[in-house]
């Protein structure tokens, strides 16, 4: 934390050095792109080139088996200093703290596996044409009327995946002459539909429903740029968990901000939706905010239910307008069948409509194991941002060097963490990033955290002071009494 | 008194002249002479500067009071989020009972499916069925995490590196939607400041790409190589001096809706240009290619005439992407696309996309080029890094359709075939024509006499697609736009060929559309 500055200055100053022997090299020799501007030009590229490519084998790692708690990490090794890596045969079985697997439908599940090759062997892995043009089936329409049901909206619609829910969204319900007001901490997908629609878009602090009602009443106040007309519509976007911070957001503020002026409020719940709640329904539910205030509600389906694809949910007219007019719908292959069943059996599951109490255990056992971790790291010392009952926790690491050297030690002694650098966090702010997921056991995470607490310690991110550890196996058996040990 | 003014003038003067001849007007400072005129020079300045240093007049600025905020907060009224739902709006799209192969049901009543884009007939394919199993069971459905948070799956890996070396390329990169490959890889190379040249029908993925990269965007006329030509001429004439800048031409290979103009057939093409005078957004122009005229366009099942656009590119140096959606594994003798098709070497295109959910298959898209393009946007593309990679399953299909593409070229050929079948039937059709070209798996019908408007079109087009559903069994779809898309192009009747109709299916299918055709255009013709 102390020394970012002058670390990025010394990396900044090799890459600039480098660079500069580079053009001479390639100035010697001719290359055979005689009159064309380089696809690349100058600085863009620089962060990849010459500090992202020292780090490349802390990102993209292959695995060979599904993301479960467990799974295979394909080792990689490179013969010129990372730029290039390359596969080798040897695996090696690491614990996953790093896939969305909420509640633990990654990998092959009891019962929505067999209903899955069901619907692959009669609707095939894909129907080849977009919704409206016969790639609407019995099973689109069953998981459609699913999700409504699930959300507590009126009606619902889905898309193939996520990241275009938002891109192809945003534009079609407002455009030139619309004000976006966005939480500075989006998501990129968010940022591409808000930039793809035309509106003019202002950043709000993050959280913080205080500054987004200054914003609203300068903005109403002011009117469109230049012109001074009255805006025609304002959408207020916000996040339900947001996935760097690993925070909730202020939903029933917000949601009384926007009611008091009139704004319309869009809500991506893409972490929280299966995750938080009492039984699963997201943000809402875990907030006390009742869903018919909330104006659209979208969320994808690959965190929580193992799946692939987004939904937005509104009021019917609302749905019915989209479906005439998005792009995503009307251009776009329609959802593959086996994900869609896949999604419907999960929805099933986790409602307990399977017969099972599944659902419920998944549920509570997420829930236990997020807080028991973050009350353990903050213990231990580390900085861990996040609200209690998200199961996103992110370490604070600060230091660009450090980012490797966790990564690697985790990665020795088996655990398999993500480090989350610039561009996806700012530059100075890098952090690790841990997702507790419903399948890791008790065992999994007291491993985790020995390991964590080791690396921690030879890296050196335990910016806090440590409380002073008590045995952990002791407050599992004798509640009563606890024997401290100094560190 | 003439007398007393001149004594008054000479008064004066004779004061003026001796305060000028005074001593101290005399005085020599620094070896300059100071007149008395520097006197009154001295004052002058001093009352300018006097004047300069006053504050100039500004209206006070009064900014808002809260109360006066308030006010405006409370009378001012949003529009509602959507317009008011209209009688169109309501039409829900047929509902598939069974899997979207040549057959399928709908209803409770087996249809000829013409509507889903199953070009080599792998829906309902063994081989794919199998090896989709073996993945759901090895991997589950999702792959839980983006490419760089241990999303990537090793059947990912073996996709892309399948892939390049079926088309001949250094390496390839997957994304998990069709629809998001063009919008994410075009904002990664092209910024702002750089030009882009692309055709005009193009769909609405390009659109909304080239709109997020927030380069200048310059469209030439559809399919139209010298207005292409005139285009780069002035783009490369009027920017001599920039080298920095990046320019790229856009294409794709077979495009969806529009019209195509391809056989120098005389019937054909004075049937064509008549059409074409009446449907004025659309100009025709004639590029002779070995007495072929091209065009291909998705919106119009034109096929792009390549060889040309390398020719232009070369010489203006601009870079060309390609999108092959509906021409990959269809053009071409081994269905390697459009550069198969027109015999250019892969290297010369610089980046070539294509979705797979047409020709192979599966779903997601992937793109393809030199090992600087696509190592450039694993790290800047915003739709591979920031969004969920393909599950599994359907890499692991898309690896199986090439395997069977690459062992069975002869599903191409019974492609071709089956989109003769279909032109020979439907070439005498009443009320309608075909407007694309004859090698397009994508057969486009339009009106031959419009009814007056754009929406009066759709509806005879749905109302005749509805009827060909309900009364014949045949199920063909109308094309939509969305209010997003601004492709100029006509609408039509589009049929999507797949090798696995049978002929008589197709055979069937002429029979009834031209029953259907002719009935609805007699009522249609008796009502107005």
């Amino acid at each position: 934390m102390e020394f970012c500055f002058e670390i990025y200055g010394l990396l900044f100053a090799f890459g600039q050095f480098r660079d500069f022997f580079r053009k001479i090299f390639d100035w010697w020799q001719a290359s055979n792109l005689q009159g064309y501007a380089p696809i690349c030009l100058g600085l863009e590229d620089f962060y990849i080139r010459r500090l992202y490519l020292r780090i490349q084998d802390c990102f993209g790692r292959p695995i060979a088996s599904a993301p479960d708690a467990w799974f295979d990490v394909v080792e990689r090794y490179s013969n010129d200093n990372n730029k290039t890596l390359k596969r080798t045969e040897k695996i090696s079985r690491c614990l996953n703290l790093g896939s969305y697997n909420y509640l633990g439908f990654a990998a092959a599940d009891e019962y929505c596996t067999p209903r899955v090759i069901d619907s692959l062997n009669r609707f095939s892995a894909s129907t080849c044409s977009t919704r409206v043009d016969g790639g609407t089936t019995t099973l689109h329409k069953e998981l459609e009327d699913c999700v409504a049901n699930f959300v507590a909206k009126p009606a619902a619609v889905v898309f193939g995946m996520g990241y275009v829910t938002n891109s192809a969204i945003l534009p079609v319900i407002i455009g030139k002459g619309g004000l976006i007001i966005s939480d500075s901490l989006n998501h990129n997908s968010i940022v591409n539909g808000a930039r793809g629609s035309g509106a003019t878009i202002r950043v709000f602090q993050h959280n913080t429903p205080s500054h987004l009602e200054k914003v609203l009443r300068e903005q109403i106040a002011e009117g469109q740029p230049r012109t001074h007309r009255p805006w025609k519509k304002i959408i207020v976007v916000v996040e339900g968990i947001y996935s760097m911070e690993g925070e909730l957001c202020k939903l029933p503020e917000i949601v009384a901000v926007c009611k008091k002026y009139k704004a319309y409020v869009y809500l991506d719940e893409a972490h929280s939706i299966g995750a938080v709640g009492k039984t699963g329904r997201g943000v809402c539910e875990l907030l006390g905010v009742d869903t018919a205030d909330v104006d659209i509600m979208m969320g994808t389906f690959t965190k929580s239910f193992g799946s692939c694809g987004g939904y937005i949910a509104g009021s019917k007219e609302l749905i019915q307008y989209l479906k005439y007019t998005c792009p995503a719908h009307l251009y776009a292959t329609s959802i593959s069948p086996p994900a869609a069943q896949q999604i419907i059996s999960s929805i099933k599951v986790i409602l307990g409509e399977d017969g099972s109490s599944r659902g419920a255990q998944k549920l509570a056992r997420i829930r236990e194991n997020s807080n028991f971790f973050r009350s353990e790291l903050q213990k231990m010392g580390f900085e861990v941002l996040g609200d209690n009952d998200s199961p996103v926790m992110p370490i604070m690491l600060y230091n660009p060097a450090k980012i490797p050297a966790f990564s690697r030690e985790c990665l020795k002694q088996n655990i398999a963490v993500v480090t989350v650098a610039f561009p996806a966090t700012p530059l100075l702010l890098a952090r690790a990033r841990i997702c507790i997921s419903a399948s890791h056991t008790r065992e999994d995470l007291l491993k985790a955290l020995e390991v964590i607490s080791q690396v921690g310690d030879l890296v050196g991110i335990k910016y806090f002071p440590a409380e002073p550890k008590k045995e952990l196996q002791h407050q599992e058996q004798q509640p009563g009494k606890d024997t401290i040990k100094l560190e | 008194m003439e007398l007393a003014a001149l004594n008054l003038v000479n008064a004066t003067l004779n004061w003026v002249t001796s305060a000028l001849d005074a001593p101290s007007a005399r005085a020599v400072v620094f070896g300059v002479h100071i007149g008395g005129h520097l006197f009154v020079e001295v004052l002058l300045l001093v009352v300018i500067l006097f004047l300069l240093s006053q504050k100039s007049y500004k209206p006070p600025k009064r900014p808002l009071t809260k109360k006066e905020i308030d006010e405006l907060c409370d009378e001012w009224v949003p529009e509602s989020l959507i317009p008011s739902i209209t009688q169109e709006m309501l039409s829900e799209p047929p509902v598939l009972e069974s899997a979207a192969g040549p057959c399928t049901v709908i209803n409770g009543k087996e249809v000829v499916n013409f509507a889903s884009a199953n070009y080599l007939g792998f829906v309902g394919h063994e081989k794919l069925l199998e090896s989709c199993t073996s993945a759901l069971e090895k991997y589950g459905v999702g792959s839980c995490g983006p490419r760089g948070f241990y999303g990537t799956i090793d059947v990912h890996l073996d996709c892309e590196a399948r892939i390049a070396k079926f088309l001949g390329t250094h390496d390839s990169i997957l994304y998990s939607y069709g629809l998001s490959t063009m919008f994410s890889a075009i904002p990664c190379f092209c910024k702002k400041g750089d030009i882009i040249v692309v055709d005009e029908g193009v769909h609405w993925g390009i659109q909304n790409g080239l709109y997020l990269s927030r380069s200048t965007i310059v469209y030439f006329k559809h399919n139209d190589m010298e207005s292409l030509e005139k285009t780069l001429e002035k783009i490369t004439s009027e920017n001599q001096r920039a080298k920095k800048l990046r320019r790229y031409i856009v294409v794709e290979a077979v495009y969806q809706c529009s019209v195509v103009i391809g056989m120098n057939k005389p019937m054909i093409v004075h049937s064509l240009l008549k059409w074409s005078r009446r449907h004025g957004n659309c100009k025709v122009q004639w590029v002779n290619v070995d007495d072929t005229l091209f065009w291909l366009v998705q919106n119009s099942g034109q096929i792009a005439p390549l060889d040309k656009i390398i020719r232009l590119k070369e010489k203006y140096r601009f870079r060309v992407l390609l999108d092959e959606t509906n021409s990959f594994g269809v053009l071409g003798h081994t269905g390697r696309g459009l550069t198969e098709y027109c015999g250019v070497p892969i290297e010369k295109i610089d980046i070539v996309t294509a979705a797979m959910g047409h020709a192979l298959a599966t779903e997601g898209g992937f793109c393809t080029g030199s090992a600087r393009v696509i190592d450039h946007q694993r790290l800047s593309s915003s739709g591979y890094v920031f969004s969920a990679s393909l599950p599994p399953y359907l890499a692991s299909a898309a690896i199986t359709a090439i395997d069977v593409l690459e062992e069975n070229p002869y599903l191409t050929l019974k492609l071709k075939e089956n989109i003769a079948i279909l032109w020979k039937g439907l070439s005498d059709i009443q009320g309608l024509s075909i407007a694309s070209n004859p090698e397009s798996p994508i057969v486009f019908l339009v009106l031959e006499k419009s009814t007056g408007s754009v929406k009066g079109d759709l509806q005879l087009l749905e109302d005749i697609s509805d009827r060909a559903l309900k009364q014949e069994s045949i199920y063909v779809v109308a094309s939509k736009r969305s209010t997003l898309d601004r492709c100029p192009l006509p609408v039509g009747i589009r049929l999507f060929v797949s090798a696995a109709h049978s002929e008589p299916d197709l055979h069937k299918a002429c029979e009834s559309l031209k029953r259907v055709a002719a009935a609805m255009l007699r009522a249609h013709g008796g009502k107005s």
